[in-house]
C-alpha cells in the first residue's frame, strides 16, 4: 500500500467496538460536543450484545421496593467472591437504574409491570427481582435503542452541519490492528477495511476500547466469531495491563455437537427437570463425584435419585443437581478418562424420564432452539454437552471513575474488555448494565481527556511500521494457514486451561501456546485482499494468542479455586489469595504476570456487610481494620 | 438491464434459482380466479334463474331492479329502472360492483392477483417481467385506498344476504319453520361472508387498529383482539367465502332451472 | 456419520463471477453455514461470507439458498434431499462485494432517513409509564434482527434498482409503524412522510417480506397494512379527513 493512497480520518474520540459499551461511550462523547468514530468488525448492530437474553440488572425497585443500590452492590461483591474492584461495583450499582431509564427516553420498550413501570425479573444471585427485560431479547433491545439514538444524533448533526456524518460516523467491517502512540500517549489507531482490505488510519487523541470478550480463544464457546480478544491484545500491545485474566465464566453444559449449536448453553433447568448425565459406556457417572460435604444432601443411588423428582421430602437430590463447578469437574474428569464422546462431551438426556409433551411444555425454548437450529429433538435423543466458554471477567485494568486504562494516557476501556467490575465471577444481568454504566463513563472520561490534551499527530515512521505488519502475511510463502493454527490453539486452551485446571496442564499449555505463537509468525494467506477471511483470521489469531498466554500465566499463579478459576490441585478458596489481583503485561515478546494488592473496601462499603459474612472472604487482620479508612 | 441483472449485482443468469415448484401457487390462483370471473360474468349477464321458492342467488341480492322477479325483491321494492340508456341491464350488474370492489381492493386478493395475474412478482425471489414499477402510488391503483368504503358496503350486503338466508327457512308455500338443503347453502354462504368481512384488514383498523393507546379503550381493544384472530385467517375466509357464494349461486341456478330438486329436511 | 454434499457456491466480485461446484463433508444436524465454514477452512481459504452469532439472533449470514433468501445458520442441510445439490449465492438485491458478501449499506442509509423517536418534552427519566398492551405491537417490530432478507426479497427494489432512492423497504416500514404505535412518541407526521417520502404506496402487499422473515414478524399484516390504513385516514378517506379538520388537535 502506498502512502498517498492511505485513508486518513481525524476524530476527537475513536470508539473501537459497537456493542453496548461502545455505543454508549460514543453517545456520551458526542453529547459532550466531540466528534466520534465508531469502528466495528461486523456490520453495525450485530455485536455480541444482541445475544444477551436474561436482562439488565438495575435496582429500580419496581417489583420489590426493598431493592436499592446497596443490596445490588452486596450481591455483586458476593457473586465476584470479593475480588471485584469495589469502586466499580459501587458505581455500577448506583448508576444502573439511571442508565436503564435513559434508554427508555431513547425509545426502548421494556416489558411492563401492572403500574406501567419497567418490569423486573428474578435471576441467580440477585436478592430481589432486578432484571429489566424484553422477553428473551434484552440485549437486542439495548443495541437497537442505542443504534437508533446514534441515528438521532446524526440527524441532529445533519440539521446543524448539513451532513449527518459530520460528527459521528460508523466505520463498519473495519478491523483495528494497532493502537498507535506518539510521545507516550495515544495518537490514534491503524487498521484495514475488511471488505476491501485497504488500510486506514484514524488520528484521535482518545481511544475507547469496547471490543467485548475472548471466547473464540476456546474450542467451545457461546461467543460469536468477533470474540477474539482484540481489545485485550490491543491494550497489552499499547502498554496497558490486563487484570485477573484467569477468571473466565464457563458453563458446564454447553452443546458440543452438532456444530450448528456448538457452544449454545443448555440451561440448568434441563437437569432440574430430570436430565441425566451419562458417559459413552452408558454409565450415569455423577454418583462417583459427590464430594463428602454433599453426601447427606445428594442421592448415592439411582433409585433414590429417581424418587426425588416425585418425593423431594423423603429422598436426596440427584447428583446431576450438584453445584456448577462440581458438575463441570465430573464432566471434565470423564472426558479426560476417555469416556467422553469424540467431540469432547458427555450425554445429557431428558427424553428418558419425561414425555415429549412435558418436555415441550417445561423447556419450550430449549426444545425449539435445538430443533430449529440443528434438528436435534431433545424429546427423543440425548444432547452432547460439555463445558462452554461464556464470559471473561478479566480485562484491561482501568480507573473506575473514568474507565481510563492504567498506564496509557488517552486509552479507555469499557464493557467485557475491561476488568475488575465482576471480580472472579459475574452475576447474570450485570453485564448489560456494566456496558451502559462504564460505556458512559468511558465516553465521559475520553471527553474530559480530549478537552485537556491537544491532538497528537501520527508520524510517518509509525504508519510505516503498522502498514508493514498488515502486509506481512501476504508476502510470506510456505507457512501454515491461520484456520488450522486457530483450531490447535482452541484445542490447547480448552483442554489445558479450560474449566478445570491443574499446574502440570497449565504449564503444558504455556509451552504449547508459545510454540503456536512461533509458528504463527509464519502464517501465510492465500487469495487477495478483498474480504478475505483467512487474512482476517491471521490478525485475530495473534490477539487470541496473547489472551491465551495471559490467561494461562495468570491461572498458573493463582493457587486456589474461586469463581471462574478452578484448580483441581487447589480446590479451596483462600482468603490470602483474595488480597491480590493478577496483572498481565506485555514486553513485546512475552506476557508477564505479577501479583498486585487489591484495593481495600472503604469503611462505608465495608459496613454494608455483616462481619460474619466477610469472615468467609477476608483474613482476621482485614476484618479488624474494618475498611480502608 | 435492471433488477437482479443490474450491473452491480452478482452475475447470475437465472431469473431465479428456486428449485421448488414456486409457479404452482400462482398458477392455481390464476386458474381458480379466472374460472370464477368467467362464471360470474356469465351469470351476471344471464339475468335469469336466480330465484326459486324463497331461494335467491347471492349474485342477485338485493334485487333492486324493476326487471327482478317480484318475489326476489324486498317486499316489491324496485327503485332501479330495468333499462339504462335503452340497454337492458341484468339486476346483478347493478349491485355486483360492490362485492366485486370489496374483493378487488382486499389486501389478500391484491396479493393473490398481483402475483398470479400481473406477476409482480410471480413468487418471492423470482424476477418479475416488468420494466417499470410504481406500486399503488398513482391511478388507477391508488384507488385501492378505497377498500374501507367497500368494506362498509360489504357489511350492508351481508345484512341482505343474511336476510335471504333467513327467508330460505320457509316452505315452498311460504310457511316458516322449514329447512332445505338450499337454506343451509345460503346460511353457509352468508356466514362465510361475515367471517370474510369481519376478518378484513380495514375492519381491524377501524375497530381499534388506528388507536395509539389500547389501554384507554379497553372495549375496542377486546374487539380488535378478536378481529386480529380472525384476520390471521383472512386468506382462508377469502377463498371459502368465494367458493361459498359461487356454490350458492350454482345451487340456486340448478334448482331454478329444475336440474336439481331442493330437498327439504322438514 | 459424515457424508458428501454437493454444493454450488457463487464466487466472484462486482465484475465477474460464477457458480463453483464443490464437494464437502457434512454431518448430521449441520446447517448450511457449517458446511460453508468447512469449505472455507479446507478448500477455499478466501471464501467471503458474513456471519456472527450462528444462532439466528444477529442476522448477519443472509444469503440465498436454492434461490430463497435465508439465514445460513438457520437452514438445516437435512431440510434438503440427500442427493440434492445446494446452491448458495449472495443476496441479489444488493451490489455484490465478493462471493457471498454484498454491500448492504442501502439499508443503513435508509435507517438514517427515518425520523427518530421523539419523547414528550416534559418527561423525566424514570417517570415514563406505559401499559403492556400499549407496547406489545411495537415490541413485535423491535424483534427485528436486521438481516435485511425482507429488503432483499422485496421486488420493489430487487427488480427495480431505480426505486431504491424513493423506497425505504419493509424493514423500515416496521420501524415507522413501531414509532407510530409507540405509546410515548409525539412526532405527528409519520403517516404522511411514510407515504410521501418513504414509499409506503409502492408496496403492493405481495407479502414476500413476511414469508422470508426469520423472526416471524408479521410485517405485512401488522405493520405495512396498518400503516396503509393510517395513511388512508389522513389522505384518502374523505369522511375522516373532514372529521380531522374539525378536531385536528384531538388524538387518541
Amino acid at each position: 500500500m502506498t502512502q498517498s493512497a492511505l485513508q486518513r480520518h481525524t476524530y476527537d474520540v475513536l470508539v473501537i467496538g459497537a456493542g453496548g459499551a461502545g455505543l454508549r461511550a460514543a453517545v456520551e462523547a458526542r453529547e459532550a460536543g466531540l466528534s466520534v468514530a465508531i469502528i466495528c468488525k461486523s456490520l453495525f448492530g450485530k455485536a455480541h450484545t444482541v445475544m444477551a437474553e436474561g436482562g439488565a440488572a438495575a435496582s429500580m425497585g419496581n417489583v420489590n421496593d426493598n431493592d436499592n443500590w446497596m443490596v445490588h452492590f452486596r450481591d455483586t461483591m458476593r457473586g465476584g467472591k470479593f475480588l471485584n474492584h469495589y469502586r466499580m461495583a459501587e458505581l455500577h450499582a448506583k448508576e444502573a437504574p439511571d442508565r436503564i431509564w435513559e434508554l427508555e427516553m431513547w425509545g426502548a420498550l421494556f416489558d411492563r409491570t401492572k403500574e406501567g413501570k419497567i418490569s423486573q425479573r428474578n435471576f441467580g444471585g440477585h436478592e430481589y427481582p432486578r432484571l429489566a427485560h424484553v422477553g428473551d431479547r434484552t440485549g437486542l433491545e439495548l443495541i437497537r435503542t442505542m443504534q437508533q439514538k446514534i441515528v438521532q444524533l446524526q440527524q441532529k448533526d445533519g440539521r446543524e452541519f448539513g451532513n449527518m456524518e459530520a460528527k459521528i460516523k460508523v466505520f463498519a467491517e473495519c478491523t483495528i490492528t494497532e493502537i498507535v502512540k506518539e510521545n507516550g500517549k495515544v495518537a490514534g489507531a491503524y487498521g484495514y477495511w475488511r471488505e476491501s482490505g485497504e488500510e486506514i488510519l484514524f488520528e484521535a487523541p482518545a481511544v475507547v476500547l469496547a471490543t467485548g470478550g475472548v471466547g473464540k480463544t476456546f474450542k467451545i464457546t457461546s461467543n460469536s466469531w468477533e470474540g477474539t480478544g482484540d481489545g485485550h491484545a490491543l491494550a497489552l500491545k499499547a502498554g496497558a495491563n490486563l487484570v485477573d485474566m484467569e477468571f473466565l465464566q464457563f458453563h458446564p453444559t454447553g452443546m458440543v455437537w452438532p456444530p450448528s449449536v456448538r457452544g449454545i448453553l443448555v440451561t440448568e433447568s434441563v437437569r432440574g427437570e430430570g436430565g441425566i448425565l451419562t458417559n459413552t459406556n452408558g454409565e450415569r457417572f455423577m454418583f462417583k463425584y459427590i464430594p463428602d460435604v454433599f453426601k447427606d444432601k445428594y442421592a448415592d443411588n439411582e433409585a433414590e435419585a429417581d424418587r426425588w423428582y416425585t418425593d423431594q421430602d423423603n429422598n436426596r437430590r440427584p447428583p446431576e443437581l450438584l453445584p456448577r463447578d462440581e458438575v463441570a469437574r465430573a464432566i471434565n474428569a470423564e472426558v479426560k478418562a476417555g469416556r467422553g464422546t469424540e467431540h469432547g462431551g458427555v450425554f445429557l438426556d431428558v427424553s428418558k424420564r419425561l414425555s415429549p409433551e412435558v418436555i415441550k411444555k417445561r423447556l419450550p425454548s430449549m426444545w425449539h432452539q435445538f430443533y430449529e437450529l440443528a434438528g436435534v429433538d431433545i424429546t427423543k435423543e440425548p444432547m452432547e454437552v460439555g463445558p462452554t466458554c461464556h464470559y471473561v471477567m478479566g480485562g484491561v485494568e482501568v480507573e473506575p471513575d473514568t474507565a481510563a486504562a492504567v498506564g496509557v494516557p488517552g486509552l479507555f476501556a469499557a464493557g467485557e474488555v475491561a476488568g475488575g467490575m465482576h471480580g472472579s465471577n459475574r452475576l447474570g444481568g450485570n453485564s448489560l448494565t456494566d456496558l451502559l454504566v462504564f460505556g458512559r463513563r468511558a465516553g465521559m472520561g475520553a471527553a474530559e481527556y480530549v478537552k485537556k490534551n491537544s491532538a497528537n499527530p501520527v508520524s510517518d515512521a509509525t504508519i510505516k511500521a503498522a502498514a508493514e505488519r498488515i502486509e506481512a502475511p501476504f508476502s510470506r510463502t510456505g507457512g501454515e494457514n491461520s484456520y488450522s493454527l486457530h483450531a490447535q490453539l482452541q484445542e490447547i486452551t480448552h483442554n489445558l486451561v479450560g474449566i478445570i485446571r491443574t499446574r502440570t496442564e497449565i504449564e503444558d499449555a504455556i509451552a504449547k501456546i508459545a510454540d503456536i505463537r512461533k509458528r504463527s509468525k509464519n502464517v501465510t494467506v492465500t487469495g487477495g485482499r478483498t474480504f478475505n477471511p483467512g487474512f482476517h483470521l491471521a490478525f485475530d489469531l495473534d490477539n487470541m494468542l496473547l489472551v491465551a498466554e495471559s490467561t494461562a500465566k495468570s491461572a498458573l499463579l493463582r493457587e486456589e479455586s474461586r469463581g471462574g478459576h478452578t484448580r483441581d490441585d487447589f480446590p479451596a478458596m483462600s482468603n490470602k489469595w483474595r488480597q491480590v489481583n493478577h496483572i498481565a503485561s506485555f514486553n513485546g515478546s512475552e506476557v508477564t504476570v505479577k501479583a498486585q494488592p487489591l484495593p481495600m473496601l472503604p469503611k462505608e462499603l465495608f459496613d454494608l456487610f455483616d462481619v460474619h459474612e466477610l469472615e468467609k472472604y477476608m483474613t482476621p487482620e482485614e476484618i479488624a481494620k474494618g475498611g480502608s479508612n | 438491464m435492471s433488477g437482479v441483472f443490474s450491473p452491480t449485482r452478482a452475475k447470475i443468469e437465472e431469473r431465479t434459482l428456486r428449485t421448488d415448484k414456486w409457479w404452482l401457487e400462482p398458477a392455481i390462483t390464476f386458474g381458480v380466479l379466472i374460472s370464477f370471473v368467467i362464471y360470474a360474468t356469465f351469470r351476471a349477464f344471464e339475468g335469469a334463474n336466480y330465484y326459486k321458492d324463497h331461494l335467491i342467488s347471492p349474485f342477485y341480492s338485493p334485487c333492486l331492479s324493476q326487471a327482478c322477479v317480484p318475489e326476489a325483491t324486498i317486499g316489491g321494492w324496485a327503485p332501479v329502472s330495468a333499462e339504462i340508456f335503452n340497454f337492458a341491464l341484468s339486476p346483478a350488474l347493478i349491485i355486483l360492483i360492490f362485492p366485486l370492489g370489496f374483493r378487488m381492493t382486499c389486501y389478500y386478493y391484491r396479493k393473490a392477483y398481483y402475483r398470479s395475474f400481473w406477476m409482480s412478482p410471480p413468487a418471492c425471489a423470482v424476477a418479475e417481467p416488468h420494466k417499470k414499477y410504481t406500486g399503488e402510488t398513482r391511478a388507477p391503483l391508488i384507488l385501492q385506498n378505497s377498500h374501507r368504503y367497500f368494506f362498509y358496503m360489504g357489511l350492508v350486503f351481508n345484512v341482505f344476504l343474511t336476510y335471504d338466508a333467513i327467508i330460505s327457512f320457509k316452505s315452498v308455500e311460504g310457511e316458516w319453520g322449514h329447512m332445505s338443503v338450499g337454506s343451509l347453502v345460503l346460511l353457509a354462504s352468508s356466514t362465510l361472508l361475515w367471517f370474510y368481512s369481519l376478518s378484513c384488514h380495514s375492519c381491524r383498523h377501524t375497530v381499534g387498529g388506528r388507536l395509539k393507546h389500547f389501554s384507554k379503550h379497553p372495549i375496542r381493544y377486546k374487539i380488535w383482539s378478536w378481529v386480529s384472530v380472525l384476520n390471521h385467517s383472512h386468506q382462508k375466509f377469502a377463498w371459502y367465502s368465494l367458493f361459498g357464494v359461487a356454490f350458492a349461486d350454482i345451487y340456486v341456478r340448478q334448482v331454478a332451472t329444475g336440474a336439481w330438486t331442493n330437498f327439504y329436511f322438514f | 456419520m459424515a457424508r458428501k454434499l454437493n454444493l454450488r457456491i457463487w464466487r466472484g466480485d462486482s465484475k465477474n463471477g460464477e457458480l463453483k461446484d464443490v464437494q464437502v463433508d457434512v454431518n448430521e444436524g449441520e446447517v448450511v453455514l457449517d458446511v460453508i465454514h468447512r469449505v472455507q477452512a479446507t478448500q477455499m481459504g478466501d471464501l467471503a461470507v458474513r456471519w456472527n452469532c450462528k444462532a439466528g439472533k444477529c442476522g448477519s449470514c443472509s444469503m440465498e439458498i436454492n434461490g430463497k433468501p435465508r439465514l445460513a445458520c438457520m437452514t438445516q442441510v437435512a431440510s434438503f434431499d440427500e442427493n440434492e445439490t445446494i446452491t448458495v449465492t449472495p443476496l441479489r438485491a444488493f451490489p455484490v462485494i465478493k462471493d457471498l458478501v454484498t454491500d448492504v449499506s442501502f439499508n443503513y442509509k435508509k435507517a438514517m432517513e427515518i425520523p427518530a423517536y421523539e419523547p414528550p418534552k416534559d418527561l423525566a427519566p424514570g417517570e415514563a409509564r406505559m401499559e403492556q398492551v400499549d407496547v406489545e405491537r411495537s415490541q413485535e417490530f423491535r424483534k427485528c434482527i436486521e438481516c435485511f432478507l425482507c429488503q432483499n426479497t422485496c421486488h420493489v427494489i430487487r427488480d427495480h434498482e431505480e426505486n431504491k432512492k424513493s423506497f425505504a423497504g419493509p424493514r423500515f416500514f416496521i420501524r415507522i409503524a413501531e414509532l407510530d404505535m409507540h405509546p410515548l412518541d409525539i412526532l405527528k407526521n409519520r403517516k404522511r412522510t411514510a407515504q410521501e417520502e418513504h414509499g409506503l404506496g409502492m408496496c403492493n402487499i405481495t407479502k414476500c417480506c413476511t414469508e422470508v422473515c426469520p423472526e416471524h414478524i408479521r410485517i405485512t399484516d401488522n405493520a405495512i397494512i396498518p400503516m396503509k390504513e393510517r395513511v388512508v385516514d389522513i389522505k384518502y378517506d374523505p369522511s375522516r379527513m373532514f372529521a380531522g379538520l374539525l378536531k385536528r388537535e384531538k388524538r387518541d
